[in-house]
């Protein structure tokens, strides 16, 4: 097959996987810390509607980035307030939040339907960028790729090397222990929350900025519901993030392409393959690993402190 | 500063009625300040959204006919959330449902299968159906987590995107009308297939009599049966329920095909009473809702009747307000988030103690 073919659908792997990847290494910081916010698919749609209404208004890629970022952090507020204030239930509340950004980003973003804008710029180093049959995959990227494969190595070189992230951990496995040790349990997990936030909201404005480059009501599509799926898919282990990213953006290019050559079976049967592959492949990992061997053992337990 | 909670000894059974009403005042409160930010009447969208939608006899009809569903599909819904179990893809049981019992109607059409029975089988037979096919839907998440632990969150919620492209590729490939002119909609059902109005000439059809069946019922279980007491027993404290033998298996079982059910029975009553055929969306996401529903009522069947008229009536008054005063339609999804919420942050209320601790 002809390399830059290859080259070519690799890239478009890589565009499909970057918001899912993003969004999941958020996610699972934020239970790795003992919070489960289904609230993802909310946050991102926040993101992607606020991201570009700002970069449309500022004529920058950076601030709508930046825009969509604190967008997503001030939705985890939100649901951090009630989770972490309140130690109201986690899934309901993460599904109020999904529910809520659904409408809200609708409201921000009904000036900018039909809008469009440049998609992100993409690197460009004379001599590497040009290079046949990798150059452009590796080094002709638009920021958002590199910002989320150096946002995992953070969250992976953190979680497992630090003390922050050891303490991180600790909160997340056994949250009284930790507290009686003296960590400030609650202020922990509201910084992983939102942390978790601010990465969903960034991976929403990579939809809206660089993925599509314009706004459209919905345009999440479920990638948040995905990207919770993919943390559980990885075990919790942040590299596995990347690797799972991957494959379901994988997926749904495989499914573009097969509409595009027109395969013999329906496009709404392609277009279900992603939802499908994550149904499989939850269940393809739970075959091998019984019951959340590996998830947080307090994965939506609230916290409250004696006194 | 923080918040410091202290539990009670028993839940506030006052905090647990005013709860969902200081909710819904303060989500009202939250909305008006939004309508304020998009520059318009917070009083006049007051009215358009709860009060007009009151004053008409069609309205009054309209409310009923969207509450309907939204009640139907939360009442099986507190099943699973009561057991602390989170089917949270009942819009792909209600699309399943419907399907299910539309495929029988666009069978029977035109009098096929009518010979020596005559047409009376068909109706209560599609209800059948719709019922089952939600309740097989419910089941995968269900199976799928008492076999080998997968999250019923994920699941559920994925199969809903996958009922949605099967509806679509039904709709637009084989069951399309091929007398529709192309639009992608099945044939109108036949009078047989199509549950019919209470009132002459009105909106209101038979399908509010299978919700009120539902809520007694589900009334009944939920506090005379031992069922209910096992609901709520593995819901706040499964390891009591495991020593006294209970089956986790089944209960999780259980409560799922309930409320898969109620969602299906929902689906087709709503694709044969109200829509009359199938098309490619056959809810406003009813079946997202009812989970909104469900809460504001407090797990209780007859609180979920009340919850579900509030919603229906965002709904109506949401359409009336993008008419009267062109208020954007995605409010009426923020202010049900904000609703949600609200009644969540309410619910901690009934089971602590909270206070503003300003630190040393």
């Amino acid at each position: 097959m002809n390399p830059d073919f290859v080259q070519l659908v690799l890239i478009t792997v890589v565009t499909a996987a970057t918001p899912l990847a993003i969004a999941a290494i958020g996610e699972l910081v934020a239970e790795r810390a003992g919070v489960l916010n289904l609230g993802v698919e909310g946050m991102m749609i926040v993101g992607a509607s606020v991201g570009f209404a700002a970069a449309y208004l500022s004529d920058s890629t950076l601030l709508g980035a930046l825009a969509g970022t604190v967008s997503g952090v001030a939705m985890a507020g939100l649901f951090a307030f009630l989770v972490i204030g309140l130690a109201a239930n986690q899934v309901a509340s993460g599904l109020a939040l999904t529910i809520l950004g659904g409408g809200l980003s609708g409201l921000i973003g009904a000036g900018f339907v039909g809008q469009k804008r440049t998609a992100a710029p993409s690197l460009s180093i004379p001599g590497l960028t040009d290079l046949p049959g990798f150059g452009r995959l590796v080094f002709g990227q638009d920021m958002f790729v590199y910002a989320g494969i150096a946002l995992i190595a953070a969250v992976a070189y953190g979680l497992a090397r630090t003390r922050a992230g050891l303490t991180l951990r600790a909160v997340g496995d056994n949250h009284q222990s930790a507290h009686v040790l003296g960590f400030p349990v609650l202020r922990i997990r509201l910084l992983a929350v939102l942390f978790g936030g601010g990465c969903a909201g960034l991976a929403g404005s990579y939809l809206s900025l660089a993925y599509t480059p314009f706004w459209s009501p919905g345009m999440t599509a479920g990638r948040g519901w995905i990207a919770l799926a993919l943390v559980v898919f990885a075990s919790w282990r942040p590299w596995r993030v990347l690797a799972g990213a991957l494959l379901f953006g994988g997926a749904t290019v495989l499914q573009l392409h097969a509409q595009a050559l027109g395969v013999g079976l329906p496009g709404q049967l392609l277009s279900a393959v992603p939802y499908l592959a994550t149904v499989l492949a939850l269940v393809l990992l739970s075959w091998r690993n019984r019951r959340g061997a590996a998830a947080p053992a307090m994965l939506g337990a609230p916290f409250i402190a004696d006194r | 500063m923080r918040l410091d909670l202290q539990a009670r000894a028993a839940p506030s059974r006052t905090i647990a009625i005013a709860g969902p009403i200081l909710a819904l005042l303060a989500a009202m409160l939250i909305g008006a300040a939004v309508v304020a930010l998009l520059g318009k009447s917070p009083a006049e969208a007051f009215m358009a959204y709860f009060v007009a939608p009151l004053s008409e006899s069609w309205s009054l009809q309209a409310l009923a006919v969207k509450a309907s569903p939204l009640i139907l599909i939360a009442v099986g819904l507190s099943f699973c959330f009561r057991a602390n179990l989170w089917n949270i893809g009942a819009e792909g049981q209600f699309t399943v449902g419907g399907l299910a019992g539309g495929w029988l109607a666009l069978a029977t059409r035109d009098g096929a299968y009518q010979g020596t029975f005559g047409g009376w089988w068909i109706l209560p037979a599609m209800l059948v159906l719709g019922a089952m096919g939600g309740v097989l839907y419910a089941l995968i998440p269900a199976i799928l987590r008492v076999t080998l632990g997968v999250s019923e969150i994920l699941s559920s919620l994925m199969l809903v995107y996958i009922a949605g492209y099967g509806l679509d590729y039904l709709v637009r490939g084989p069951w399309r009308d091929p007398q529709g002119f192309n639009f992608p909609v099945t044939a109108n059902f036949d009078p047989e297939a199509t549950l019919p109005s209470l009132i002459a000439d009105g909106r209101l059809h038979a399908g509010i009599l299978l919700t009120v069946v539902a809520v007694l019922l589900a009334g009944l279980v939920l506090s005379r049966g031992m069922f209910g007491f096992e609901v709520r027993l593995f819901g706040t404290a499964p390891k009591a329920a495991r020593f006294a033998g209970f089956s986790e298996r089944a209960l999780t079982l259980a409560v799922f095909a309930i409320s898969g059910g109620l969602a299906g029975l929902a689906g087709i009553a709503e694709v044969s009473g109200q829509i009359g055929q199938l098309q490619p969306s056959i809810s406003p996401g009813y079946g997202f809702t009812a989970i909104i529903v469900a809460f504001l009522g407090r797990l209780s069947p007859f609180g979920i009747v009340l919850a579900g008229l509030v919603l229906a009536l965002t709904y109506i008054g949401g359409e009336g307000a993008q008419v009267s005063m062109k208020l954007p339609l995605d409010l009426t999804g923020a202010f049900q988030g904000v609703l949600l919420m609200c009644v969540l942050a309410a619910d901690v209320f009934t089971r602590y103690r909270v206070r503003l601790v300003r630190e040393a």
